[in-house]
């Protein structure tokens, strides 16, 4: 929480800038963050941001939760898109534990992924457009989250903060009923992308909010580590999805959505090419689920067994007894590893240095709103005050993640 | 890309795990093997910056660990760069010259470990309050703090 050298200028050469304090609380920064503008008229000639607002040491607690109590803390990062935050951890921890899923197990965890993108590509267009002037779009994108988070409340009993997966598995299977949930959705959502795209796509207002404001060229976006459709809205074709593949993303076919003009405009549109790739994905992946287990096996003593396994086999009792007890659980070696998804905001990965206990030496989390937000200065200098909404809105800046 | 490293770096200082390939730095070819990495091997993302206290850790020898994540962004190749740090001299070269994005990832850095970056051009807390003193990711920092929020100055009205 700091303000740069630039506002303490010399007091006769830029008299005449107005300096306006835009948030910590305000509609449309949409959580707690703070930036300090100086505007010439209803320029902006600089934006300086004040984060710090919601910092509430997750890393640190990473350092005291065991690698299964830690994925609660997670789902308040990205509160938007818990699911993949869930999977985020998880899949960094097993990486460092080198812990090979189920295929089935890595089914649902693609397909939970891909509605977590879903649900946040609506939010983030939702909000954009909220900010610019659309409120039925808002409307009609937050209808469908919440079909969502039915589907994420039949799977896992949470609406919001899931804590859906566990080191080695899932809390639980996924049951015909959600199966049934979420072919209705993959049915019936092509309809509401095609009216948000009516509603925006050529919309006069939102087009000439969002045109050339804000634009990020392709060598700036890999210079400033920018990833995820922050990156691929200026031409950048990486994704991790097809880049490194994890999970099941192997056996999908689908497309890698870019465009290359890199503006607010360019975002929005990603992300909306974005959401019907994720439905192609979640489509496959729902007709082809693998049957078998979705935990790994009681052997490897990783995940807790279900009851009936607990209470009729010695196995069962013994892996039971193992994890719970304090002075057991599974071994970890001293070692540290790097481990990212493609999370809907960019690259989120987790470094995870193990000591040998089970609570993680180090969990650092690389957050991709924090990297997208040191651009905002850059790319708001120059246009007016009215495009701060529109900047911001594109860049998807989550606080709880920015801050931590 | 990992035998023009091993030329450059020695054999002893690479390892690998889980199929993720590291290497140790000395701090002073940080800055240009970092230039090199970027410049001829084709590093051009620089994924994170992050720090690992090493006060507690079992066999450790040094106490801070700073950690490098590069990815090349053509061949999809990934690398960790690992420069370890000991007291009192916690400075090492920033890397803004190299990469824009190194900015505020090295800003945290400083705040959660005390890491000083030599030629960082706004080297300030990033999410801590300014007049804060310790660095709270260090492990000699207690997880519920040293009573700052406890003690934490109340404003009545007339005051502010």
């Amino acid at each position: 929480m700091s303000l740069a050298p630039s506002l303490e200028r010399p007091p006769q050469s830029q008299d005449y800038l107005w300096t306006l304090n835009f948030g910590p609380q305000h509609p449309a920064t949409h959580t707690t963050l703070r930036i300090v503008l100086e505007l010439d008229g209803e320029r902006v000639v600089n934006a300086i941001p004040d984060i710090g607002y919601l910092h509430s040491g997750f890393e640190k607690i990473g350092e005291k939760l065991d690698y299964n109590q830690y994925v609660t803390v997670t789902d308040r990062m990205n509160y938007i898109s818990p699911m993949a935050n869930n999977v985020a951890w998880h899949h960094a921890v097993e990486t460092l534990l080198g812990i090979e899923l189920t295929p089935r197990c890595k089914y649902i965890r693609t397909i939970i992924c891909e509605l977590a993108r879903i649900s946040d590509h609506l939010l983030s267009t939702g909000a954009m457009g909220l900010d610019t002037g659309a409120f039925t779009f808002f409307l009609y994108a937050f209808y469908q989250r919440e079909v969502i988070y039915d589907i994420f409340e039949t799977l896992c009993g949470a609406r919001f903060t899931n804590s859906y997966t566990r080191v080695g598995g899932v809390m639980h299977d996924i049951t015909p009923q959600v199966i049934e949930k979420i072919r209705r959705f993959v049915k019936t959502f092509p309809a509401t992308i095609d009216d948000l795209e009516k509603l925006l796509n050529r919309n006069r207002i939102f087009v000439d909010r969002t045109r050339q404001v804000g634009v990020l060229t392709k060598e700036e976006a890999t210079n400033w580590s920018a990833t995820g459709p922050v990156a691929r809205a200026s031409g950048v074709t990486r994704d991790l999805r097809k880049d490194e593949p994890y999970l099941a993303y192997a056996d999908f076919d689908f497309q890698v959505c870019c465009a290359t003009a890199g503006d607010c405009f360019a975002r929005y549109y990603v992300r909306m090419a974005e959401m019907r790739e994720s439905l192609r994905i979640i489509q496959q992946a729902i007709e082809n689920l693998p049957s078998g287990p979705a935990n790994i096996g009681v052997d490897e003593r990783t995940t807790l067994p279900s009851k009936a396994q607990v209470y009729q086999t010695i196995e069962g009792t013994i892996t039971h007894f193992e994890l719970v007890m304090l002075n057991r659980g599974f071994t970890v070696p001293s070692e540290e590893s790097y481990a990212a998804i493609e999370a809907p905001n960019g690259e989120l990965g987790f470094y995870v240095v193990g000591d040998g206990s089970d609570v993680a030496y180090r969990a650092r989390c690389r957050p991709p709103s924090f990297i997208h937000f040191s651009l905002f200065p850059k790319l708001i200098r120059g246009h007016t005050l009215s495009d701060v909404v529109a900047v911001l809105g594109s860049l998807n800046i989550i606080a709880a993640e920015l801050d931590r | 890309m990992l035998d023009a490293l091993k030329t450059r770096l020695g054999d002893a200082a690479l390892s690998e795990f889980r199929g993720q390939s590291r290497a140790i730095v000395p701090r002073d070819d940080l800055a240009s093997t970092m230039q090199w990495l970027k410049d001829d091997q084709g590093f051009d993302l620089l994924v994170d910056v992050t720090c690992v206290d090493y006060l507690s850790y079992r066999d450790a020898e040094h106490r801070f660990g700073l950690v490098y994540l590069l990815a090349n962004t053509a061949t999809n190749e990934r690398l960790t760069i690992r420069v370890y740090l000991d007291e009192p001299d916690l400075a090492v070269p920033s890397m803004c010259d190299l990469w824009c994005g190194a900015n505020w990832l090295e800003r945290e850095v400083f705040d959660m470990f005390g890491i000083e970056f030599r030629g960082h051009p706004n080297l300030k807390r990033i999410l801590m309050p300014e007049a804060f003193v310790a660095h709270p990711l260090r492990k000699d920092y207690p997880l519920q703090g040293r009573g700052e929020r406890h003690n934490f100055p109340v404003l009545t009205r007339e005051q502010a």
